[in-house]
């Protein structure tokens, strides 16, 4: 089964992206931790497109699609945007480091590999995707 | 569209700032513009009451990461109480209470404030 939803490239809009992927979470009866998580690695993964790929231009569009299979609870960020470059991402050394350089960012891309299963980017059809999987429960074992 | 507010209301001890909604990173910049108020106006001793805040994310934490090392050069303190559990979850994630005075209730952080203790 799959879900999409076209939001503009604009923070106003993040909180309809959690809104669409909470109600799907919810529908595969994932336990309300985890449909926190769900949400909250979403809300990192646009952030960064907004911020990065589309370098706060406000004017482009994310497509977000939620694919539900027996395993898997699947979100694709498509994007036009720049893509990510995961080998010039360094994350933030610690917080404490983070504190003392009084620099709030970087952490995004550290929650999304923490809460999600799998993250992966890809470029499919001249879009670049974000894709990041949460596995499902199956007869109470992942 | 992102719901958010801050109330803001002098205790004995402190400022305390009431965090209503959802902070991400549409919100944060609120956020953002109410503490550099606070310390604009001298006032240093800070409480940050999360009973309503619903929800966080990284760009919400990361206002308190760059302001807390300002308060505290200043004497002051940076105190996050009452936090729902969710909102909780996600502070922990990234370490903050090992650094940051994350205490059960505004009154406990009043009184933290009052006993001058910073941190633990």
């Amino acid at each position: 089964m799959q879900h999409s939803l076209r939001v503009p490239s604009d923070k106003r809009y993040l909180a309809d992206v959690r809104r669409f992927i909470e109600a799907h979470a919810t529908m595969t009866h994932f336990p309300e931790f985890v449909i926190e998580h769900i949400k909250l690695a979403v809300d990192e993964a646009c952030t960064n497109i907004i911020e990065h790929a589309y370098q706060r231009n406000n004017t482009e569009a994310i497509e977000v699609v939620v694919a539900v299979d027996e395993a898997t609870f699947r979100i694709i960020l498509r994007h036009r945007g720049i893509p990510f470059a995961r080998d010039h991402y360094h994350r933030p050394q610690d917080l404490r480091a983070s504190i003392n350089a009084r620099k709030g960012g970087g952490w995004g891309v550290f929650l999304m590999n923490r809460l999600m299963d799998e993250v992966d980017y890809r470029v499919l059809d001249g879009y670049n995707e974000v894709c990041l999987v949460k596995k499902r429960m199956i007869n109470g074992k992942r | 569209m992102s719901s958010f507010s801050i109330t803001f209301r002098t205790s004995p001890s402190a400022q305390v700032l009431d965090l209503s909604g959802e902070l991400d990173a549409h919100t944060a910049q609120d956020l953002e513009v109410a503490i550099q108020t606070c310390l604009s106006n001298g006032k240093f001793a800070l409480i940050i009451n999360g009973t309503n805040l619903r929800y966080i994310s990284s760009a919400g934490l990361g206002v308190f990461m760059a302001f807390v090392e300002e308060v505290r050069e200043n004497g002051g303190d940076l105190k996050i109480a009452a936090l729902q559990p969710q909102v909780y979850d996600t502070f922990d994630l990234l370490g903050f209470p090992h650094l940051f005075d994350v205490l059960a209730s505004v009154e406990e952080a009043e009184a933290r404030f009052i006993s001058g203790k910073l941190r633990n």
